[in-house]
Parts: structure tokens; sequence; C-alpha cells
């Protein structure tokens, strides 16, 4: 088990440093380059060049990467453009604004999920599975952003009972007004990945409850309550691997929420980076959210290999 | 039946007949011809491809010129049944030119991303070794971004516009095609029928093209009509940031980025475009389902 731990987290090293090139490349790529952002386009081409050897922009482009990454390999974000602070404390701070959503949104999306899924499952064909998996395709189908502007024009334009904006005071929720900010973000998020649980964990419990073990299991004498949990277990791989893709696109995908109820976290962060075209910023909160989303990928392996040995490949 | 004797006299066809395969898609052809919801909602997206084409034929007013005494008209408006938006344009009319910009965006990226990821997916998977590592280390860079991440990151570092929109949508999803026509073409390398074909002295090119091919073919298309839903929705999210299609074009994200500030005055017309963006994506959603079935398909 610990090899195979080893084993992942070595092969997330050169998919990492992949990572970070393409992130590179990608910011070389846009038209003009860091010293067109920051001096005015009057200033004499001398001062722009002189600037330009100053941050060693003259230099060959892997020269200039492989600097950018020693300073990365410290912790030196840089420091941003636009405000002047350091981008690590911008990013972190944003981060954790995005994750006081993302996981509560997180949790009630999956947990929906699994039981809308396995009472659909269980159920098949009857009433219910017809409206659980009408909803689960309904929650995939819907562009999420849209249900947050619907969702602020019901309850704060219409009947305003919820803030429609920000999150009142930043950091961990405690009084009832942050809660209350919390409430249509959260709601909105969880949409896709209640959906795209439910109709996984349907179509794998159906699955599964067609396998021979079951029959042998409830031929055995086992309680209903005892098949179920063999029924999870088998059908808890797959699903974890869903849920830790889900959670990565969740806070990849928190952009768009977070543009639609203003929220200060990692994706306004970047949405702002972008329109200011703050380079640092924009290219530590991508590597890090591509990091997240690496980390995760190898916690669900992990995961799914201490509840299925034939994992550990 | 007057041919039936011939038949097994003349293997040729027979051999031409297994190789294309024709029984299994007439069986799939008509598993979906009973499916009712699946050609209901096939043709719903038929008639928007109609509408969105001829879209003059289907609307009175021009989608670009506005009228500030017509500002944002309430649903039900004479002579504006879908009511006006926030610079008074007829939002019947923008609704069915954005389509136009939503649908291009939405289904080309998925049909590059099919035709480049399918075919180095195919390679990756019959040639194994060397070009296989190659390939799917490379693909492991860019899954390691959430699909929405990659997208933004590129229109954001690129620019707006339609062609950045789609390039990056489609180098989004270029990732999951290979690995699911990777991992299809891998199993099928090894069945029996393929080691037969090669055995018999069939070229690789041969084999790919009628034994690989045909197996892949199933799972690919079925994803890929889920994937159109999901790009759908993606890229009217990139316009609804700013990032994709830039104003003053009609495109169901950019409309409701600009009707957002109306919420509060005309919550309704303020969410329309949203509705056109779920049904489509829905019914995409909803032929894909059918269609697994029907190929009897397992992702």
């Amino acid at each position: 088990m610990w090899a195979f731990t080893l084993r992942r987290l070595i092969y997330a090293v050169p998919v990492l440093l992949g990572v970070s090139m393409l992130v590179f490349v990608l910011i070389h790529l846009a038209p003009g380059d860091v010293v067109d952002i920051l001096v005015p386009p009057e200033v004499p081409k001398e001062i722009a060049d002189s600037l330009r050897r100053r941050f060693r922009l003259d230099e060959p482009i892997y020269l200039q990467y492989l600097a950018w990454l020693g300073r990365l390999m410290v912790g030196d974000f840089g420091v941003s453009f636009f405000t002047g602070r350091p981008v690590a404390e911008e990013l972190f701070g944003a981060l954790g604004n995005t994750l006081v959503i993302a996981l509560p949104a997180a949790l009630l999306g999956f947990s929906l999920g699994i039981v809308l899924g396995a009472l659909a499952a269980y159920n098949r064909d009857s009433w219910l599975d017809k409206v659980f998996s009408a909803t689960a395709i309904v929650g995939v189908s819907l562009p999420h952003y849209w249900v947050g502007i619907v969702l602020v024009a019901v309850f704060s334009v219409v009947f305003n009972v919820l803030p429609a904006q920000g999150m009142g005071v930043e950091g961990v929720p405690s009084s009832w007004d942050q809660i209350k900010h919390l409430i249509l973000p959260v709601v909105t998020l969880s949409l896709i990945p209640m959906g795209v649980t439910s109709r996984l964990v349907r179509a794998n419990v159906l699955e599964i409850l067609s396998q021979e073990f079951v029959g042998t299991l409830h031929a055995k004498g086992l309680s209903n309550r005892r098949v179920l949990y063999h029924t999870l277990k088998n059908a808890a791989p797959s699903a974890l691997a869903l849920m830790g893709l889900q959670f990565g696109y969740l806070l990849g995908g928190s952009i768009l929420v977070e543009t639609v109820f203003n929220w200060p976290g990692s994706g306004g962060l970047m949405n702002l980076a972008i329109f200011r075209r703050d380079v640092p910023v924009l290219s530590a909160t991508i590597l890090v959210l591509a990091a997240i989303f690496v980390v995760i990928n190898i916690l669900v392996d992990v995961l799914q290999a201490l509840i299925d040995p034939r994992m550990r490949r | 039946m007057a041919d039936a004797a011939v038949l097994p006299a003349d293997a040729n066809l027979v051999l031409k007949r297994a190789q294309q395969g024709k029984s299994y898609w007439r069986r799939v052809w008509e598993r979906l011809l009973d499916d009712k919801v699946t050609l209901a909602v096939t043709a719903v997206l038929l008639l928007l491809l109609v509408m969105v084409v001829f879209a003059p034929w289907f609307t009175v007013h021009d989608p670009y010129t506005g009228s500030v005494l017509r500002r944002l008209k309430p649903v039900g408006t004479l002579g504006h049944w879908l009511g006006t938006d926030e610079v008074g344009r007829d939002l019947w009319s923008r609704m069915v030119y954005g389509g136009r910009m939503s649908l291009l965006a939405g289904v080309v990226p998925v049909f590059l991303a099919l035709l480049i990821g399918g075919f180095l997916g195919i390679l990756a998977g019959y040639m194994g070794g060397f070009v296989n590592s190659v390939i799917m280390r490379l693909t492991d860079v860019l899954y390691a971004f959430p699909s929405i991440l990659l997208a933004i990151a590129i229109t954001g570092i690129l620019g707006s516009g339609l062609q950045n929109t789609i390039l990056a949508l489609t180098i989004s999803f270029i990732p999951p095609i290979i690995r699911i026509s990777e991992s299809v073409s891998a199993q099928t390398r090894h069945l029996d029928f393929v080691e037969a074909a090669r055995a018999s002295g069939a070229r690789p090119l041969t084999i790919v093209r009628y034994h690989i091919l045909n197996n892949v073919l199933g799972p690919i298309l079925v994803y890929a009509t889920s994937l159109i839903s999901i790009c759908i929705i993606l890229a009217a999210g990139l316009s609804f940031l700013g990032l994709g299609v830039t104003p003053p074009s009609a495109e169901w994200g950019l409309m409701l980025n600009n009707l957002r500030q109306a919420l509060w005055v005309s919550p309704l017309v303020a969410a329309l475009p949203g509705v056109m963006i779920f049904i489509t994506s829905m019914c995409f959603n909803l032929m894909s389902d059918g269609l697994r079935q029907a190929m009897d398909v397992r992702l």
C-alpha cells in the first residue's frame, strides 16, 4: 500500500513539471510581454528594453522558465502587478474563500447524488426512479451560472430574503449573516456534482445488482441492509474517482459562480487577473488550481486502492 | 430469398458484410427508432438547427438594432412577444440569431477534439509501447487541468473571440477523448478477431479501419454527444465571463451577461437566454443517453 502511494506521488512530479511548462508557454504565447503591460506605450524604446534586460526577458525562454521554476520551488510566486502585494498572500486568501463554498457544495452535491442514485436504482422503473433520474439529468444540463442568476432573481429580487452578492465578513462562517451569504452560491455549485454523482451511482448500483453475488448474498440469508452494504462497497471506487474529478471541476469551475455572486474566491481572483492582465496572479492561480487537482486525484487513487486491493497495480 | 443460396458461395460478399458490420449499425438504428425520447429530442435539435440557419424567416426584427424608447419591455409586449433587452433589441430575434454562435461554439470544438483526440487515442492504443507512452504522458499533463480551468486559462491569456473560444474548448476536450479511445482500442487490440486478422496477413491500416475503428466509434460517439452538452454550457459560460464571443454579437452566454444588470428591473427577460442554453444542452444529454442504450455502450 505504501509502495503504491509512493509510486503515485513520484508519478505526479513529471505531471506537475509538465503543467508548469504549459502554463509558462501559455503566458508567453500571449501577445506582447510583461513590459508591454507594465509601461505605457509612450515610454521610449530604450527604457523598455533596459527593463526587459533587468527582468531578464532578453534571455532564452528555457532559462527564463528555469528561473521561474526555481522561484516557485521556494514558494515565491512573485508580486501582483496591480496591488503590489505578494501573490501567495492574495491567492491563498482567495482559495480559502473558495473552499468556504466549495466544501459544503461538494458535501451537499455528493450526498444528495448518492442517495438519489441509489434510491433510483433500488426502485428501478418506478415513478421514484423516473423523478430522480429526471432531476439528475436536469442537474447536469443546467448552466449553473444561469441558475445562480435565477436564484438571485427569486430569493433576492422578488422575495428579498437572501443576499445577492459577496460573502459579508470574510473568513470561516460563524454568524447567521455569513451563512445567509453562503446559501445561494452553495446550492448553485452543488447542482452539477449532484446530477453527475446520481447518474453514475444509479448506473453502478444497477450493474452490481444484476451480478450473481447479490443473489448469493440474499440466498445466504443476509438482511437487505447487509446486501446494501456490499453493493455500496462495490460501487464506491468508481464513485470516489468521479467525486474527486468533480471536486476539482468545482474548484476550477467556481469562477463562473463566483462571478455571478461576486464571491471573493480564487475564481474571482482569476477573473480579475485576466482583465487586469496581472500575469503573476494569473499564472499562479492556474498553476495552484491544477496542482490541487493533481493532489486530489492522487488522494482518490489511494482511497480507491484502500477500498479495492485490485487497484494496487 | 432467391439469392440466399448464392450468398454463402460468394465469400467475398459475406466478408464485406462482416467487415462493414452492417447488422450492428442496423440494429442500433432500429433501436433508436423505437426510442421516443431520443426521437423527440433529435426533432427539437433539428428544429433549432433549422431556426438558427434560416434565422431571418423566423424573426421579424433585426437582432442588432435597438431603440432607447423600447428598452427592457416585459415578456408579452405587443410586437416583441419575448420583450426587449437592455438597449431595446428584440429578445426573440437575438435568441434565434444567438443560437448560431452558441451552437457553433458548442459543436465545432467537440467535433475537432473528436478528430484529433480520436486519432491520437487510437494511435496510442493500437501501437502501444513508446508511442503510447509519449501520447499518454502528454495527455496526463493536459488532464491535470479541470476542463473549464484550461479553457478559461487559454481564452484569458490569448484573448476573447469566437476563434480562441473554439481553440480553447477543443484543447480542453482532447484529453478525455484520447483516454477513452486509447483504452477501447488497447482492449480491442488483444481480442481474438484482431489477432486472427493479423495472422491472416491484414495490414495494420486495414485492422485499424475495420476492427479497431468499428469498436471505438460507438463509445466515442456516445461520449462526444454528452460532451456537446458540456461544451455548450462552457462556451456560453466563457462569453458570460467576457472571454468568449465579443459584443455586439448575439450569443446566449453574452446576452445573459448583458442582461444581468437588468435583473432587478425585469427578471424574467434577464433569465430567458439561459433557458435556451438549458434546453439545448438537455437535448444533447438525452440524445447521448439514447445512443448509449441503442449502441449498448458502457463508459
